[in-house]
Order: C-alpha cells, then structure tokens, then sequence
C-alpha cells in the first residue's frame, strides 16, 4: 500500500510538470525512480522507455510498465492514473477558460518564455536516454544515422527506424558479439 | 455526416453536429491504436480535420495550441478537449480512454513479458537498440520544434541555462520551472498595453 501512494505521488507530481510533453519530465522520472526510490536500474529505465516507444499511442505509457515493476498490476493503473489524469484536468479547466487568457497581456509573454525551456527540457530528456542507450560507438553512430535521416531526410515514418534499431540490437547480440553494442 | 448545412450558417462554430460518445471513443482508439513513431499531431489532424471534420483548420491550431502550452501530453490533452468540445465531460472521457486503451495494453502486455525476461541479453540487445534509434528521434523532433528557439540569443541562453540546470547540475525540474520559467516570461513581459502583432515583438526582449 505504502508503494502505491509513492508511485501516485510520483507520477502526479511528474505529469503536472510535463510541460511540453513527457520528454520534459524524462530527467527527473530517472531521478525520482533511480535515485531517489531505487526502483530501478539505468538499464531497466532504458529498457522501460523502449517498450514505451514500441507500443502506440503516448510512449509515455511506459510509466505502467514502472508501476507494474513496483507494485504489480495495482501499482501499473496507479501510475498511469497518476500520471496521466492530473495534466488532463488541468488542460480541461484551462480550455474552457482559455478565451479569457487569450485575452490577457500576459498570454503571448508566457507562450514565448516558456517556448525556449521546452526545447532545454526536451534536449535534457534526450540527454537522459542517450546516457543508458549510447554507451559505445556502435550505438552512437546508429543513433547519428537516425538523426540524420530524420531531420534531413524525406518524411519516414519514425517507427520503421524504431524497429530497425531493435532489429540491429538483435542482429549485432547474435551474429556480431564480439562487436560491444 | 449530416453538416451539408452548416456552411450556409454564419454561426460561430457552435457545438457543431451531434457527435455520439461511442464515435468519439471510436475515433480516439483508432487513432490511439494506429499512432507509432510519435507523429501523433498528424494523425490527429487527419483524422479530426481532414475525415471527421469535427473541427475546420483553425480550430485545431487552437487546441493544438492550448495542449502544447499546459502540462501533458499532447495526444491526451487533444482528446481530452476534442471531446469535452464535442460532448461535454462524457465525451473527454471517451476521447481520453479511447486515446489511451491501446497502447495501454500493449504496454501492459509487453511489460509482462519484460518482467520475466528483464536479464534476458537479446531483449537487452533490441530495447538498447531501439533506445539508441529514439536519441536520434527524440534529437531530430526537438530540432524541428525548436528551430525558431535557437536563433533569437535570448532564447538561445534560456534553452541553455535550461539545459545545463536540468542534465549537469541535476537541479529538480520544481526548481527549474519556478525560476527559470518566471524569468524568461519577464524577459518578455507585456512592453505597451497595446500588443503589438508586427513580428517586432521578438525584439522587445533585448
């Protein structure tokens, strides 16, 4: 019982500070749920948000996976209450009354002081996974290519290079373990 | 669709046609269960805009816009005002249940499976693989978004300090938030009452 209203603790704080989405929150999930709780390894984080990226829909849906880890099926609807009900509620209220902040001096100034953080917050979130999934140079030149493909290339649906980094993991781990990856 | 109608009217966009709660869970499950890669915005437009036309081109900037600026994510945050906007609290019901079902469960599933196989070396392998492909996404779609950040110098120092905070002195994000974010809205606090839309209005910051 005691893990649950941790795991409702942590993910509600987390999901009202996810601005710009749930990678702004990606460095703090792994304070909070490495460091602070000891509820997982940087491993299983890594493996954790992969399986996010896997599902579709929000891949921030990983945080079931966290709950199920602490606390079993109970601990997996709790986190995802936690971190997906709040945001909800506060983006209902917001909406019904966003004629009036629209209205406000104070609208524009906000959207544009807080745009610039989203990006540092999403760029530390990237920082965050790269630590527990780059950890050689295979890695890092795979992660490069899909960059490049991505921001430079033709639209390609992300999820096909998703797969292809899976299918390398496999690849490399069977035919090629004398490479590190 | 019943809307030939509506164009002749020159009502304000009201609650449009009657929409059932069953369509709007429908509609956000298929979009919820098709949306892999992250692209979610785009589905959403195709499918809201584009197919249903439960909402014209405008009024989906505007709610993009409302999700993006408040906490969450966006997927859930547009079902979650789509339907209120459609149906009421019943209808961001079923637009946030139906947006999240599926993967939910195959999350769920999935980490089952990961749970008995967690030392397992080749699912370590794959999910370190796809954990590497999602550097290079998570890179490129922050680049996209953030292209207009990364030109104006102010902006440049408040992704920076933002950054630096967050990934190398592991400040809380609480912190972060309730200092950085007060001082960069003041760096572009409301300069005359009068709000100036001529594109200048990037400049008052310096």
């Amino acid at each position: 019982m005691l893990s649950i209203l941790k795991i409702l603790g942590v993910f509600s704080l987390l999901s009202i500070m996810a601005i710009g989405g749930g990678t702004s929150v990606l460095p703090e999930m792994k304070t909070l749920t490495i460091d602070q709780q000891h509820w997982l390894t940087e491993a299983q984080f890594r493996d954790i948000y992969s399986i996010g990226q896997i599902a579709p829909g929000p891949n921030m849906l990983m945080v079931i996976v966290i709950g199920y880890h602490v606390a079993g099926a109970g601990g997996a609807l709790a986190a995802f209450l936690a971190f997906f009900i709040p945001c909800c509620i506060i983006a209902l209220i917001v909406s019904r009354l966003w004629l009036r902040f629209e209205k406000s001096a104070w609208c524009l100034p906000v959207q544009q002081g807080m745009a610039p953080i989203v990006v540092g917050l999403m760029l530390a979130g990237m920082i965050a996974i790269a630590r527990t999934a780059i950890t050689n140079q295979t890695t890092l030149a795979f992660a490069a290519v899909v960059f490049i493909v991505l921001y430079f290339g033709k639209k390609i649906n992300p999820a096909l290079l998703i797969l292809a980094g899976g299918l390398l993991g496999f690849i490399f781990v069977t035919y090629l373990p004398q490479i590190p990856f | 669709m019943s809307d030939a109608a509506s164009e002749s009217t020159g009502a304000p966009a009201a609650p449009m046609k009657e929409v059932s709660i069953w369509e709007i869970f429908l509609t956000f499950l298929i979009i919820g269960g098709t949306s892999f890669g992250g692209g979610v915005v785009a589905y959403l437009r195709n499918s809201l805009v584009s197919t249903k036309e439960w909402l014209n081109e405008d009024e989906f900037l505007t709610v993009l816009e409302i999700s993006q600026t408040l906490p969450g994510l966006n997927a859930t945050n547009m079902a979650v005002l789509v339907g209120d906007r459609l149906r009421g609290i019943p209808g961001a019901i079923a637009g946030f249940v139906g947006m999240t079902l599926p993967g939910s469960i195959m999350v769920f599933v999935l980490g089952l499976v990961y749970a008995s196989n967690s030392h397992n070396p080749t699912i370590n392998a794959v999910l370190k693989g796809i954990g590497a492909a999602s550097v290079g996404l998570l890179l490129a779609v922050t680049l996209k978004i953030g292209h207009k950040q990364l030109e104006h110098y102010v902006d440049i120092i408040l992704v920076s300090v933002t950054l630096i905070l967050v990934s190398f002195m592991h400040v809380s994000l609480v912190i972060v938030l309730l200092t950085v974010g007060p001082i960069a809205v003041f760096l572009y606090r409301p300069r005359n009452l009068s709000r100036d839309k001529s594109g200048t209005d990037k400049k008052a910051a310096d």
